[in-house]
């Protein structure tokens, strides 16, 4: 282009121009996809649900504890529940060390170390559910049939929580752990970039007047980074909640509302991807799924724009 | 003066420390443990008649042949997905870059890319359902690769997004200053200067989409042939483990292991192969 000479650049330069306007156009328009694609989800999702609110109110769908499709009762209670627990065992496994972990390589580690961790948080992120649920039954499973659960029998058969009620290892407590290890790279990698973005000078004054590190951590920069870290947690409990297959794989799936980590849990995504099959066979079934996937929806959109907003104005630029 | 080394606070130190060097040791272990299970139980089923054949008559019974329509159904599923999720990437990147900056708009097209980042895939899967319930559609691999070209594109766009804003401004500055329009600049400079990030980008993208088994398990469906159509369903790697295990007999359950090997081999080689790719398309950028 540039040996063509001057005249040949003047003359092609109201169509660059045309080129580059409509190119505009046709991105702005494309950038409107993913604002859209929310609003469309949402609302495919409402009207293909809405006949289940024939057979109940939107209230006794949500708190009924009754799951007999044939018989037209939709209760999602036993599943909300089933989910919360999951979610609440896996984030409360995987929150302490993973913080631990995130202020290791931002506070302590060298430069070597950090690039191993890289790596293995990668691998970690990179392995897809499924193979995390193969794990689980192969070794988390057994982990908590053999082991976990005898000793909580006989240790602390006094709290109801770890009150064991069926003999297998398929519970709340087995997909919690599963949970806990595939959300850790992200709890780790968000919890580290906040870190990063805390100016280094306050970590400088704190230990030029004599602090441990530890001591720089609890005093200086944990206040600067804890909504920070609660909004961390809030966008991990909101990737554990819509886990779908590795957590239906050893979570046992049964419909009860459960009462101790040892029980079996059937959470709203292993509702939903283990009946598809018969859902068009019962009338309103379909609907039900459908719903239970708009209950999901909904909990995970607001779990994630609150824990979006307040990390987007932590670390001012964007996160990835 | 002689520092104390019993004194509470030095004491408190070493034992965060501890703390914190266990931690790091649990979650390494995890990866070693995860990775170890999968190749002691799926190694010993493993064999050539896997990778090379479709199931045979009798095959979750135990009988001969193999998944490799699951195989090849996967990378077409995750190879479209991605595809097709580029094709609106790329621009929605650039956009996002090259003529939207630090805009409010761009911020508020951000927040919903990770919104829809954080949105799991089964409820991709179910918004695939209801909408082919709405045109009548039957599962196939058009559907499969649709929906995850949705699950995918968020992913995308965030990754690039994150690159692109590491974008030397001096070189595109450069590049304004010698009267390029924005389109020249996004096309010519900006994609070639920032194509292993790019790369990288789609590599994460495919790395995903291959590993998903909720958003294909309604809409692509499963079956023992490899798809010759888009409108055909197809088999994926991902729902051959899980279907697989779902069985009674142990042969199968065997071979379900072998075939999350096979997926974990795949996802693996994506994984450090997008490291290696961007490190060597990395020497034809300015530096």
């Amino acid at each position: 282009m540039q040996a063509e000479g001057r005249l040949v650049l003047q003359s092609s330069a109201p169509g660059r121009i045309r080129q580059d306007r409509n190119a505009q156009r046709a991105f702005s328009v494309i950038t409107l996809l993913p604002v859209l694609l929310i609003v469309i989800v949402a609302i495919a999702l409402v009207v293909r649900a809405w006949p289940i609110t024939r057979a109940a109110s939107v209230w006794d769908t949500l708190l009924g504890v009754v799951w007999k499709p044939e018989d037209g009762l939709f209760g999602f209670w036993p599943f909300i529940t089933g989910t919360v627990w999951v979610t609440v065992v896996g984030v409360a496994l995987s929150v302490p060390p993973c913080l631990l972990i995130a202020f290791y390589l931002s506070e302590y580690a060298h430069r070597a170390t950090r690039s191993v961790a890289k790596p293995v948080l990668d691998l970690l992120a990179a392995i897809p559910p499924v193979v995390y649920g193969v794990w689980g039954l192969l070794a988390i499973v057994p982990f908590v049939q053999d082991l976990v659960a005898p000793l909580a029998k006989r240790w602390f058969s006094g709290i109801s929580v770890l009150h064991v009620h069926q003999p297998t290892g398929f519970s709340i407590l087995t997909g919690g752990i599963v949970l806990a290890v595939m959300i850790a790279p992200l709890i780790i990698s968000v919890v580290y970039e906040i870190l990063a973005a805390v100016p280094n000078d306050l970590r400088h004054a704190s230990l030029a007047v004599g602090a441990t590190r530890w001591q720089t951590i609890r005093n200086v920069v944990l206040p600067q980074v804890l909504t920070g870290i609660v909004a961390a947690i809030v966008l991990a409990a909101s990737r554990a909640l819509g886990e779908t297959i590795a957590v239906l794989m050893v979570v046992g799936n049964v419909a009860k509302v459960p009462t101790s980590i040892f029980d079996a849990a059937y959470p709203l995504p292993a509702l939903i991807a283990n009946n598809y099959g018969d859902m068009m066979s019962i009338p309103l079934y379909d609907a039900a799924l459908l719903g239970a996937a708009l209950v999901l929806l909904f909990v995970i959109l607001i779990f994630n724009v609150i824990s979006t907003l307040v990390l987007q104005r932590m670390l001012r630029r964007k996160w990835a | 003066m002689i520092r104390n080394r019993w004194a509470r606070r030095h004491v408190a130190e070493a034992i965060v420390k501890f703390l914190m060097i266990m931690s790091f040791v649990i979650v390494a272990a995890s990866l070693g443990l995860i990775l170890w299970t999968i190749i002691a139980r799926g190694l010993p089923s493993l064999s050539w008649s896997m990778i090379t054949q479709t199931p045979k008559g009798g095959y979750y019974m135990g009988k001969e042949g193999g998944v490799l329509n699951a195989i090849i159904g996967s990378l077409y599923l995750a190879g479209g997905g991605t595809l097709l999720a580029l094709v609106f990437s790329l621009p929605i990147a650039l956009y996002l870059n090259t003529y939207l900056g630090e805009s409010q708009w761009g911020q508020y097209v951000r927040l919903s890319l990770d919104v829809l980042w954080g949105i799991p895939s089964i409820v991709y899967g179910a918004f695939g359902f209801a909408l082919m319930l709405e045109i009548g559609m039957r599962a196939s691999l058009l559907a499969g690769i649709v929906v995850l070209a949705l699950l995918e594109l968020p992913i995308m766009v965030r990754a690039m997004d994150e690159v692109l804003r590491l974008m030397p401004k001096d070189l595109e500055h450069a590049a304004f200053a010698l009267g390029s329009t924005k389109l020249e600049v996004a096309l010519r400079v900006v994609t070639r200067q920032m194509l292993p990030g790019i790369v990288t980008a789609i590599l994460l993208a495919f790395g995903r989409g291959i590993g998903d088994a909720a958003s294909v398990l309604f809409t692509a469906g499963y079956t023992d042939r490899i798809p010759t159509s888009l409108m055909r369903p197809t088999a994926s790697l991902p729902l051959a483990v899980f279907f697989q295990l779902a069985t009674p007999y142990k042969e199968v359950q065997e071979r379900g292991y072998a075939s999350a090997l096979i997926l974990t081999i795949i996802v693996l080689i994506i994984s450090l192969g997008s490291r290696w790719i961007s490190g060597r398309l990395s020497r034809y950028t300015v530096k």
